[in-house]
């Protein structure tokens, strides 16, 4: 399947990335070359195969609902890019 | 004393030959002389490494010390490390100072091993050139302008520089082995599962893998048997007891069956790779192992079922970096979404942007069946391959580049020359199997590794037929140059 740049603004929004005009040629461009290298699994005939998600085909393990972390508030807070009062600030959302 | 592998060091410091606050201090200076040529470490961490070296030899003086402690080592910067930076070679982390050990780091630590600083890798170890890093690309210390491989570029390239003689690194795809081959060091990819990834900066959750990268197979050994065991905090992590790989070491090859895959032996591979590989199970069956062809008929779908897994968990586990909680933020955001997509777009380079818009892509509403479900289904069969092979041969040997070390700036204008730089490694990540590298020969002056691929858990008879090998040769003895880059030895 071939991709145009139209197809590579939409992903481009779905991702969370902006493309600029001048980089939009050579990324679709690159997209295309990639998408073309995987297309060759088209051809392929799975039919009867089972998808392999786990490459030892475990199963996810579950633990116990109970509480094993510590609370360290005030180490993740310092990381912040803008945080006060125990909130992560961002821009206003609703005016 | 930099020439010394870490079993000599290991040696040394239980004799009392010097202590581990002198050899740290030799290393130390050695990275910082050679640094700035090679740019193999994002950060070098002085004081926190004498302090190390301190306690090493304070505990050493109480009797207590454990095989590697004192012993100098550097982590790629993609494993957590409590107080210092850990950027996965990227903008995006370039303030992030963790507030945790991974779990490898934790147990390494709690051997007593000496952290010298963090390696140089690709973005979020997407790359197989250590050319994407944020930081600037990594010299291969045995050509000035050649790549040293990736993404754990800066490990090998510490090792085979004789900055430190052990690095930990991570293999998506081949991102241990394929560096190993190029810089002449030994790598090794434990099965999925073997090492927490907890604390690891995550790219591909299914395929992603930590391992050691050293001189010889007993360094990888060493340094296995305290990485690997089972790990609470990562979900994947496999409770499997763990072998002693030390004693491992000594059992005679006699009766190993080794398997050539065919699809591997074809046409497609270079004439002089195939020759040192010749050579390499001439040797190997003079000592008592038998060989065998194998055939994994799948073996060329591995490259295009990799780049659709690969991206889509990479656009899944990078829509974290938000510009909220950790990490950069653009300046002035308007809004919430340009703080979003302005955040990601100018932290993250292009070849990270490109896996997200691909994963992005095979994931989207309509495609998901055609491309991430079929991808797995390609998996399985790729992954059936090894095991019918597995039940004819103990061992497969393979190459684990293409060639040698290329140049800088070679394989950049199409990112699929890149991509099949990953060949031979790629369908191991994809079946979650064990493998190693370890140098044998050279092409046009520069090194070259041979992989040895093992059936889930068979870690022991990697590091067993790779230590065999070395004392039959002497490939993982030879050394780069190091006065191109101005250093006397």
């Amino acid at each position: 399947m071939s991709i145009d740049a139209k197809g590579v603004e939409k992903l481009a929004q779905l991702a969370r990335l902006d493309i600029s005009e001048k980089d939009i040629a050579a990324t679709t461009r690159s997209i295309g070359e990639v998408l073309k290298l995987v297309d060759q699994l088209q051809q392929l005939d799975t039919r009867q195969i089972e998808p392999l998600s786990h490459p030892l085909d475990a199963k996810q393990r579950l633990r116990a609902d109970r509480v094993t972390e510590t609370n360290q508030r005030d180490a993740f807070e310092a990381l912040a890019p803008l945080c006060e009062d125990g909130l992560y600030l961002v821009p206003r959302v609703i005016e | 004393m930099h020439n010394k592998t870490l079993r000599e060091i290991s040696n040394d410091l239980a004799s009392g030959l010097y202590s581990s606050e002198e050899i740290t201090g030799e290393l130390l200076a050695r990275c910082e002389r050679l640094n700035g040529a090679l740019n193999a470490f994002i950060s070098i961490t002085p004081e926190l490494a004498l302090a190390q070296a301190r306690q090493a030899d304070a505990r050493r003086a109480k009797g207590d010390a454990a095989a590697l402690t004192g012993v100098p080592m550097a982590h790629k910067d993609i494993f957590c490390t409590q107080g210092i930076r850990t950027s996965a070679g990227s903008h995006m982390l370039d303030n992030f100072i963790s507030p945790y050990d991974a779990t490898v780091v934790e147990r390494l630590k709690a051997d007593g091993m000496v952290c010298l600083g963090k390696t140089n890798m690709d973005e979020f170890a997407m790359g197989s050139s250590n050319e994407t890093s944020w930081y600037g690309p990594v010299h291969n210390p045995w050509k000035k302008g050649a790549v040293p491989g990736g993404s754990s570029g800066g490990s090998a390239a510490a090792v085979a520089a004789r900055m430190v003689p052990a690095t930990t690194g991570t293999d998506t795809g081949g991102s241990i082995r394929q560096p190993a081959s190029l810089c002449g060091i030994t790598g090794l990819k434990p099965t999925y599962g073997r090492v927490s990834r907890w604390g690891m900066v995550a790219f591909a959750s299914s395929l992603d893998q930590a391992g050691p990268m050293a001189r010889t197979a007993e360094d990888c050994a060493l340094l296995l048997q305290s990485m690997a065991g089972f790990d609470e905090r990562d979900s994947t992590c496999m409770d499997y007891s763990v072998e002693d790989y030390l004693a491992a070491l000594e059992q005679p090859l006699a009766g190993l069956r080794i398997g050539l895959p065919r699809e591997y032996f074809n046409h497609g591979l270079d004439p002089a790779m195939g020759a040192l590989l010749q050579a390499a199970a001439d040797l190997l069956q003079a000592q008592g192992a038998t060989l065998h062809e194998v055939s994994l008929p799948h073996a060329d779908l591995a490259i295009s079922t990799y780049y659709i897994i690969a991206p889509a968990e990479c656009s899944t586990n990078l829509s974290r970096y938000d510009g909220v909680r950790y990490g950069y933020r653009c300046k002035d955001p308007a809004n919430l979404m340009d703080l979003y997509c302005r955040s990601r777009s100018e932290a993250f380079g292009d070849e990270v942007k490109r896996r997200i818009l691909v994963g992005t892509y095979v994931l989207s509403a309509g495609f998901y069946d055609a491309y991430y479900r079929q991808a797995q289904k390609a998996r399985r069969l790729i992954n059936n391959d090894f095991a019918s092979a597995f039940e004819a041969v103990d061992l497969i040997l393979c190459p684990s580049a293409l060639g040698a070390a290329f140049d800088m700036g070679s394989k950049t204008a199409n990112p699929v020359d890149m991509y099949k730089e990953d060949l031979y490694t790629i369908p191991v990540n994809l079946a979650g199997l064990p493998a190693l590298t370890a140098p044998c020969g050279f092409i046009n002056g520069m090194p070259a590794g041979l992989q040895l691929v093992a059936p889930h858990f068979a870690e022991a008879r990697l590091l067993q037929v790779a230590h065999q090998y070395q004392q039959l040769t002497d490939w993982h003895l030879a050394r780069p140059d190091m006065r191109i880059w101005g250093e006397s030895s």
